[in-house]
This record gives C-alpha cells, sequence and structure tokens, in this order.
C-alpha cells in the first residue's frame, strides 16, 4: 500500500474507524507500559498517558493500536475545540440537515481506540463529554440525536497530557484525571534512547553519543531558559539529517537549536553547545 | 547637491563657544579651540563641534579638553575611532569620575592602542549571558559567571575578564572565552580541586613551583578529557593555540613533557595521578596555554570549605523532608502489631546511594527503594560528588530535630531597609540603564533601583472612600459588569456548532422564492476569552501631597472595586525616590496578591515620599509586567507632571527623553502605555513622551476618581 502512494505521489483515503496499522510500529518498552495498557484494556479502563512532548506517546498509542489490531483515532485537542467537534453535529447538505458523527462519536460505533492528544489543550467544559465514557458506565449520551451509546468491549479511551507546563490554566481537574489509570513516560534511559536513535535514522555509534551528549545538555537547560529539553524525537530529525549527509553541526543546528527555542542568546548557547560536541 | 558650505569663520566660532561654554562663569579659555577649528572644513567643523556638545552635557571640562586633542589627532583617527573614544570618555566619567575621563580624553594614543581591545575584544556583558547558559548545559554544578580582575575559579564563580582581546578576530576572542570558560567547568568537573592544597605541597621547597608543575599537569589531564568529552570544542582549542604560537614566540618545551603526559591522558587518570607525577617535572618550565586559567587555590579552598560544611547540613535537612513526604505518601497496608510497631520506629530511615547500571550514574535509594529526588536535592548531590568525590554516609543520615537552624546552611540575606542606611550599597538592587539623549547612547547601570515594602495605612480608608461615592460606585460596577465578556449565542454564522434553524427556514424559503440562499445557516456559542493584564504605575512624588495624593488613592479604590467586578488581573505600584541612586518602588498590589484588607490598607498608605524619575520606574513596572501571560498588556501611569529628580539632569529634557525612550522599550516588548495626568501643560511633553492618542489630561482633581475608572473601560473596550 504505502509503494503504491509514494509511486503515484496521491495520498490513499483511508476511513479511521476501519483503518488498521498494518505494520508493526518500532516501539522499544521502557517498563511495564504494554502489560499495563494492556490490563487496562481488557478490564474496559481507559488510560492517561503523561509525559514530555516528543517522548513517544503518540509512538506507543500506535503501536497498541497494531497490537491489539484495533483502529485508532486520534484527536489532536486544541483550545477552540467544542462539544460538537468531538461528538458530532447537523449539517445542511442540499437543504437538508443531515447528521455527521464526530471522531469520538466514530470510534465508539466502531470500537476502536479513541486517543485524545494533548487534552489539557481542550477548553474544559469540552473535556466533560469523555466522563461519561470514561468511567464504568461507557456511555455516550447523543442528546441531539436522542441515543445514547453504549461502547462496545473492544472501545478503549486514551488521553494524553504534557504535566511539563507548570501553568495554572493547563492543569487537568481531578474530576477527569482520577477516571484514568495513568502510564507515565519519560525520555528513554540513554541506553535505550541510543538504541532507538540508531534503529530510526541509521547513525553510526560515535554520532549517536555525540547526540545523545547534546540532549542531556538541552535537558541541563530546562527552567534556565528553556521549557524542555530536545526530546527523543528531535533527536531522531538531526540523526536522520545527518545520515542523509547534512553536516552534523548544521542538522543539529536546525533540528535541535532553532527548533526548542526562538530566544537569539539561547540559540547561540546552544549552537555553542554544539560546536563544543562536533 | 547641496553646494559645500563655507567652513564658520573665527568670529562666530568665538561666539559659538563662548556660549557654549559659559565662559563668564567657568573662565574656560577658547580662543586655543578657536584657532585649532578655525582651518578646517564645515563638515568636520560641524563633526566636532556635534560631540563637544554631546559631551558638555556630560561635564564641561571633559568637551573643553576634547576639542584640544581632536584638532590634532584629526589626521590620525577615523571618525568611527573618535566617536568611540568620546563615548568612552563619558563611560568612564559615569563609571569613575572626572579624573580617570579626563585621562581618557588626555591620552589619546593609549586610547588608539586599547581602540583594538574595543574594537575586536569581546566585553564581559556580551559573552555573560551566551556563555552562562552554555555552562548550565554542561553537566555538573550550576556554575555562575562574573567579572574578575583576571581568569580564575573559585570552584562556583568563573572569572572572566572585562575585556578579553589577547588575539586580532572578535571571533576568535569569543571563542577564547568559550574555552576559558570550559577549561573552568572541566577544573571543577574533574576534580581538579579534589586537593588539600595546605598540605598536599608543604614538602617541596619551592612552594610556588610546585603548584605551576601541578597546574601543567592538570592541564594535560584535563585537555585529554576535554578532547574525549567535548571534541568540537577541542579543535577549536588547538585552533587558538596555534593562533597564539604565531603571534607569540612558537614554544620548544610543549613536547616536553611527552612521558608524563601519556598517562595522564588516560581516561582513569584523577587528581592523584597529577600529584603523584609532580617530582618528576619539578623545574621545568611550562609555557601556559591560552586558554588556562590562573590557579588561585586561596579562593578555592575558601570557597570550598564553606560550601562543603553548608551543603552537608543542606543535604541531611533536605533528606529529613523527604523521609517525611515519603512516609505521608505510604501509609502501612495492614495495621502492625505492637511489636511490630514498635520495631519500625526504632529503625531509623537508611539512606544510601547505589550505581544504577555501569558506568549509568547513581541514584538514591530509601529502605532499599530507589526514590526519585526533586530536582534541588538532585543538584546537591552532583555538587557533593564534585567536591568528594561520591557522597560520604554520614551526610546521608537526615538531620534531627534540633538541627534545622537555617543560618546553619542558607547564605546570609542582607535586610533591604538597611542597606541605604550608610553609604550606598548596590548589591541586591536592580540596575537599569538610562537613555542619555544628547550623548546619544545609554549610561549603563545608572539607576539603583530597590522594591520596597510600603507601610500600611488607615485599615478603614477604603470603607470611607466607599461610603462617599456610594451611588456612583452602583453605577460604575453596573457599567463594568455590563462590559464582562460572557458566553453567548450569536446565531446566522457561516460556521458553528449547530444549524440555526431560524435561519435554515428563512433559507430555504428564500431559495424556493427564487431567490439567493444565505450561507450564514449556523449558530456559535461565543465564550469569553478577555484576557487583560494592567499595571497601575502611582506617582508618589512630594508634589502629590495634600488633595492630589488624596484624589489618587480615591481613583485607586474605584478602580479596584470596578476591575474585580470585571476581572481583568491588575497591578498597582507606586514610585519615587531620590537621585538616580535611589530609585524606589513600592508594591501596593502585585499580580498575585488579591484584594483584601491588607491590599486596602497599603493603599491607604500611600503618602507622597520624594521625586519623579519616569524612565527607571517604567523600567522595572515593564519588566513585572511581561511575566504575566495576558493577550493584552496596559502600563496606566497616574501623574501630575513632568519627570524630575533632585537637582539633577532629569528635569530637563533628559528626564522627558529617557522616559520616551523606556516606553519604546516598552512598546516593543509588546506592551500599551498609556498616561493619566492631572498636569495642565501635560499637553506640552506627554504627547512626545507617549504619542499623541496614549495620553489624556484631566482639568479638575476632584474627578480623578470618577475618570480614572471610566477611562480604564474606553481604553479596554
Amino acid at each position: 500500500m504505502e509503494n503504491a502512494a509514494n509511486a503515484t505521489n496521491h495520498a490513499l483515503i483511508h476511513d479511521p474507524s476501519t483503518y488498521l496499522i498494518e505494520k508493526e510500529p518500532y516501539y522499544v518498552p521502557v517498563g511495564n507500559e504494554i502489560t499495563l495498557f494492556e490490563a487496562a484494556y481488557a478490564n474496559h479502563l481507559p488510560l492517561l498517558l503523561k509525559g514530555p512532548t516528543g517522548c513517544g506517546k503518540t509512538r506507543f498509542m500506535e503501536y497498541m493500536a497494531w497490537r491489539l489490531r484495533r483502529p485508532m483515532i486520534t484527536v489532536s485537542c486544541h483550545d477552540d475545540l467544542t462539544t460538537s467537534d468531538l461528538v458530532g453535529r447537523y449539517l445542511v447538505k442540499n437543504g437538508e440537515t443531515v447528521w455527521v458523527d464526530g471522531p469520538l462519536t466514530r470510534a465508539v460505533r466502531s470500537g476502536g481506540i479513541c486517543y485524545l492528544d494533548e487534552i489539557v489543550e481542550a477548553r474544559k467544559d469540552t473535556m466533560v463529554v469523555i466522563h461519561p465514557l470514561a468511567d464504568d458506565r461507557r456511555i455516550m449520551p447523543i442528546e441531539k440525536l436522542g441515543q445514547l451509546l453504549e461502547a462496545p468491549d473492544s472501545f478503549c479511551l486514551a488521553i494524553s497530557y504534557n504535566p511539563g507546563y507548570q501553568s495554572v490554566l493547563k492543569e487537568l481537574k481531578q474530576s477527569t484525571r482520577q477516571r484514568f489509570v495513568a502510564i507515565e513516560f519519560d525520555y528513554p534511559k540513554p541506553a535505550l534512547e541510543r538504541e532507538i536513535i540508531m534503529h530510526e535514522t541509521g547513525l553510526a555509534p560515535a554520532v549517536t553519543d555525540k547526540l545523545l551528549k547534546l540532549a542531556e545538555m538541552t535537558r541541563n537547560l530546562k527552567d534556565n531558559g528553556l521549557e524542555e529539553g530536545a526530546s527523543t524525537r528531535l533527536l531522531v530529525h538531526a540523526g536522520k539529517l545527518i545520515s542523509k549527509g547534512v553536516e552534523p553541526r548544521a542538522a543539529c543546528q536546525g533540528a535541535i537549536a532553532l527548533a526548542l527555542t526562538d530566544d537569539s542568546d539561547m540559540i547561540a548557547a546552544i549552537n555553542e553547545l554544539i560546536g563544543a560536541l562536533f | 547637491m547641496k553646494a559645500t558650505e563655507q567652513p564658520y569663520a573665527y568670529a562666530t566660532l568665538l561666539e559659538r563657544l563662548e556660549e557654549l561654554y559659559e565662559v563668564e562663569f567657568t573662565w574656560l579659555k577658547v580662543e586655543q579651540l578657536v584657532a585649532g577649528l578655525v582651518n578646517l572644513d564645515r563638515n568636520t567643523q560641524d563633526f566636532i563641534l556635534g560631540w563637544a556638545e554631546r559631551l558638555l552635557t556630560t561635564n564641561v571640562y571633559i568637551s573643553h579638553e576634547f576639542i584640544i586633542r581632536v584638532v590634532e589627532a584629526l589626521d590620525r583617527l577615523e571618525r568611527r575611532v573618535i566617536e568611540a573614544w568620546a563615548v568612552h570618555a563619558a563611560d568612564t566619567f559615569d563609571q569613575q569620575g572626572l579624573r580617570p575621563a579626563l585621562a581618557v580624553i588626555q591620552q589619546v594614543d593609549s586610547f588608539l592602542e586599547s581602540a583594538h581591545a574595543h574594537a575586536e575584544g569581546v566585553a564581559f556583558d556580551e559573552v555573560e549571558s551566551i556563555l552562562s547558559t552554555f555552562v548550565c548545559g554542561l553537566s555538573g554544578r550550576r556554575l555562575k559567571l562574573a567579572q574578575g580582575e583576571s581568569v580564575y575559579t573559585d570552584s562556583e564563580t568563573l572569572y572572566l575578564p572585562n575585556i578579553t582581546a589577547k588575539l586580532v578576530k572578535s571571533k576568535d576572542n569569543f571563542l577564547l572565552c568559550k574555552a576559558q570558560v570550559a577549561f573552568m567547568w572541566a577544573q571543577t568537573r574533574f576534580g581538579s580541586f579534589r586537593v588539600d592544597f595546605a598540605t598536599a605541597f608543604a614538602d617541596y621547597p619551592d612552594r610556588q613551583q610546585a603548584l605551576a608543575a601541578f597546574h601543567a599537569l592538570d592541564t594535560l589531564r584535563l585537555e585529554a578529557y576535554i578532547e574525549r568529552e567535548l571534541p568540537g570544542l577541542w579543535r577549536d582549542m588547538q585552533h587558538l593555540e596555534n593562533l597564539y604560537d604565531e603571534t607569540s614566540c612558537p614554544s620548544p618545551d610543549k613536547g616536553r613533557l611527552g612521558g608524563v603526559s601519556l598517562r595522564l591522558q588516560s581516561p582513569n587518570a584523577t587528581i592523584n595521578d597529577v600529584l603523584a607525577l609532580i617530582p618528576e617535572v619539578l623545574g621545568q618550565s611550562f609555557p601556559p596555554r591560552i586558554y588556562q586559567p590562573r590557579l588561585n587555590p586561596e579562593a578555592v579552598t575558601a570557597c570550598m570549605l564553606a560550601r562543603m560544611e553548608r551543603e552537608k547540613i543542606l543535604l541531611r535537612v533536605k533528606l529529613a523532608e523527604l523521609v517525611k513526604e515519603h512516609k505521608e505518601e505510604t501509609p502501612p497496608d495492614l495495621p502492625l502489631s505492637g511489636e511490630e510497631e514498635e520495631k519500625k520506629e526504632v529503625a531509623p530511615p537508611e539512606f544510601e546511594m547505589r550505581e544504577v547500571q555501569e558506568g549509568q550514574g547513581m541514584e538514591l535509594v530509601l529502605d532499599d527503594k530507589p526514590i526519585a529526588p526533586p530536582e534541588d536535592v538532585k543538584q546537591l548531590l552532583t555538587s557533593i560528588m564534585l567536591d568528594w568525590g561520591d557522597v560520604p554516609p554520614e551526610f546521608l543520615v537526615p538531620a534531627g530535630d534540633g538541627e534545622y537552624d537555617p543560618s546553619l546552611y542558607q547564605k546570609e540575606e542582607k535586610d533591604i531597609e538597611d542597606v541605604w542606611k550608610g553609604i550606598y550599597h548596590e548589591e541586591g538592587a536592580f540596575l537599569y540603564r538610562e537613555w542619555d539623549f544628547a550623548r546619544q547612547h545609554y549610561r549603563k547601570n545608572w539607576c539603583v533601583l530597590r522594591e520596597l515594602e510600603l507601610p500600611p495605612g488607615d485599615p478603614a480608608y477604603v470603607d470611607k472612600v466607599l461610603d462617599k461615592y456610594q451611588g456612583m460606585i452602583k453605577h460604575l460596577r453596573r457599567t463594568f459588569e455590563a462590559m464582562r465578556d460572557e458566553n453567548r449565542l450569536l446565531k446566522r454564522q457561516s460556521q458553528g456548532d449547530d444549524v440555526d434553524i431560524d435561519a435554515l427556514v428563512e433559507a430555504l424559503a428564500d431559495s424556493r422564492d427564487g431567490s439567493e440562499m444565505s450561507d450564514k445557516l449556523f449558530q456559535h456559542m461565543h465564550r469569553a476569552d478577555r484576557s487583560m493584564a494592567v499595571m497601575f504605575m502611582v506617582d508618589m512624588s512630594g508634589s502629590t501631597k495634600g488633595w492630589i495624593n488624596d484624589a489618587e488613592r480615591e481613583a485607586l479604590v474605584m478602580l479596584c472595586e470596578v476591575l474585580e467586578k470585571l476581572g481583568d488581573s491588575y497591578a498597582i505600584y507606586g514610585f519615587s525616590g531620590i537621585g538616580r541612586k535611589r530609585c524606589e518602588i513600592y508594591r501596593i498590589k502585585a499580580f498575585d496578591d488579591l484584594y483584601n484588607s491588607a491590599t486596602k490598607a497599603r493603599i491607604a498608605g500611600i503618602v507622597p515620599k520624594d521625586y519623579t524619575r519616569l524612565g527607571v520606574a517604567i523600567r522595572h513596572l515593564t519588566e513585572k509586567l511581561n511575566t504575566v501571560e495576558a493577550k493584552t498588556r496596559l502600563l496606566i501611569t497616574l501623574s501630575d507632571g513632568k519627570p524630575e529628580d533632585y537637582f539633577d539632569i532629569y528635569n530637563t529634557q533628559y528626564g522627558i527623553e529617557d522616559t520616551r525612550q523606556a516606553l519604546f522599550e516598552a512598546r516593543r516588548t509588546g506592551i500599551h502605555p498609556f498616561c493619566i495626568t492631572i498636569d495642565q501643560r501635560g499637553k506640552d511633553y506627554l504627547p512626545h513622551m507617549y504619542g499623541h492618542a496614549n495620553w489624556v489630561e484631566i482639568d479638575d482633581v476632584k474627578k480623578l476618581p470618577l475618570k480614572v475608572a471610566d477611562i480604564y473601560r474606553r481604553l479596554t473596550s
């Protein structure tokens, strides 16, 4: 399928409520997260994935969707996301009103996995629609249709959030968070991170080690001018550029320094760190 | 093109300079200056006179001397250098006074020599921010950067000189600073100071010689570390060495340590190997590396002793806190029998440092379970490991009850109130620059500002004001309540959550009718999203004494009442001071403070103080305002007149220009400044400072309390 897409330069159209991930996504477990997820899934418990950006939360979800052979519907939350955006709404077609399911409803109907990415970005009043789905009732009332959907066994709700943003506005309400089984993610340990980067980028061990050192340095800068250190994802980006023949300093500047911050002094300092390593 | 203008004639120049230097009062001789200037072309004359005038605002003697010297230096100096020279003299005057500044002007040639330093050298101020972030990114203890006489470290602070200009190009000079910083970091990181400097060199007859050998050997060891850890930097360091060799004579000695250097380059080499090798190389000469800092064993020893004591007790206190937290988090699962319970209480919690995995660092273990220490404890452990090599077991005993005396482990902090007593201290105060419009440059670190507490006033004051304006407040509250942005349903939208049935029915009817169908068929919930932060800057100068002060306070009470209704986040600060060394900001209500009885008492306690140095207050409050998250930020000044200060240049155009500049700076960060004044001459200077639309004059002070709230409403809706 992938080849066909590449050959014709046209995007393939999939229906998210039936599309299954064919190829095993590359994922290296850090701890017991896979067992925990499977146990929660078997017990109909919703999941909360916590962790800094780019540490592998979404990749983990893809992996679990593949492993459980369920379609996954991802919603990236933002501050304008309304309840109707999740549940569905009436649209006007040919002079008539037509109901269109939202992604959450579609996931419930098809018994798939609904993954609400960065849930705290959504408005608090939007978040409450997931409450009846997230406790033992596992139902979803659709007022406008007068329907009450009862989620099938295979349905799973997962949300992710990054507790790193220490903003009062972006905290998860207790009534929401206490419905979930939480799995904490962090940047993988150096040895593991090394394995991941080498697998994803095909870099030599020596360069990979330098990238890891750079990551460590930027993580030292967290709360000293940087909101976050370089994530594994950024390291993979830089590694991919390097393995395509980009000069390592230029690759790190583009993929790491400039991606982390806009502050010119901070960029200069990170560039100096890059210069010291490569 | 404009025709070349005629040079000024002798008489014109004489008259102009006599007027400039006010010769009947200053008795300065200007004939010599005129003689020098009269033969120059008009353009050069204007250039010199322009700078003489700019310098005149700094000091008349400097300006006078400048003209004398500049005429003879004209052939040798480019104009760019002359400008740098003049600015340097003015800066010297600001920092050190007249005599050193005159010396700068008089010794043109020594300036020429150091002109290179100014042109290609890098100043500490320029590199500080980048390099302190750089060193923070490297692992280990958090190190500070400071300006010092030479390059050295006391193991906590890295000192760099004011200007680094050893190399020809500024790019290389920056690299040099970076290499020096990294080298000093390596000293702390790889245990160069894990030496008892008092006893280790006691057996050598010549202590200095032994220390020199020690430093040279350790440099070899550290270089090997840097080569392994930071290969890019190591390349740069070698590049610097080569440049240095080109400028100085290449030293034949560099290879002579060959034998020992191999031993020191091993990854396992420690500081003890360095100590053991000293006798082998004693007496040799060691050409210094360009990036090698000075070794300062006294500073290191003093700093380390104090730190090791402090960190030991601090760690034990922190561990005790950790134990407490841990107990609260994990209540015992089962009720224990009496005997077991006794045992449990007797056994003290045991901390331990354990290696996680081969080469993966250490982790803290409590009662056999690894725990994740908070960031500050992690830092502390790192710092201790750097000093001791590991964490000594006695450090891991949580502190007992009697050991919580903070004076044992906290660095002493000075009481703000005491600072003004005696001579002026600048320690702990905020330093701000000020714009000198005549010089067209900032005066660096010119104003010393402190934030002080305002003694509370009559707690019943606010209620009295509320009584007085009872009717008015009711009205204001209602108006402001109406302004509150509330969630409301917007009908007939082209996009929305739901179909607007009324609109749809109409549209269908229209289309049957043959007319065009509207696409506005949806309804959309509009959500309240008023994100506003406002900072009120209240003039507390002496001139507000009496009814102006009363009006200001009443205005603030009214404002607080309505802002509480509106829900905007707001802060109120007062400002005053005497002279540039004593600028004061009074906190009345910070953004986080609630509008409670304490805040109310502080509003009541606003009293007239001294003068109005506006610029520095704006700069300080701008910084504060910028820390608040909001879409719109407003800085509103309540003022009764021009910027002024105690017998100071600030009373002139200088003050107005500095304020204007400070407001420019604020605007650049996205703040909207606005001024409410009761000065009837405000129109003479406020448009220049705030811009035409950003100020308002209130002609009747009595109306101030009512007007201010009204103006705020207009400004923000």
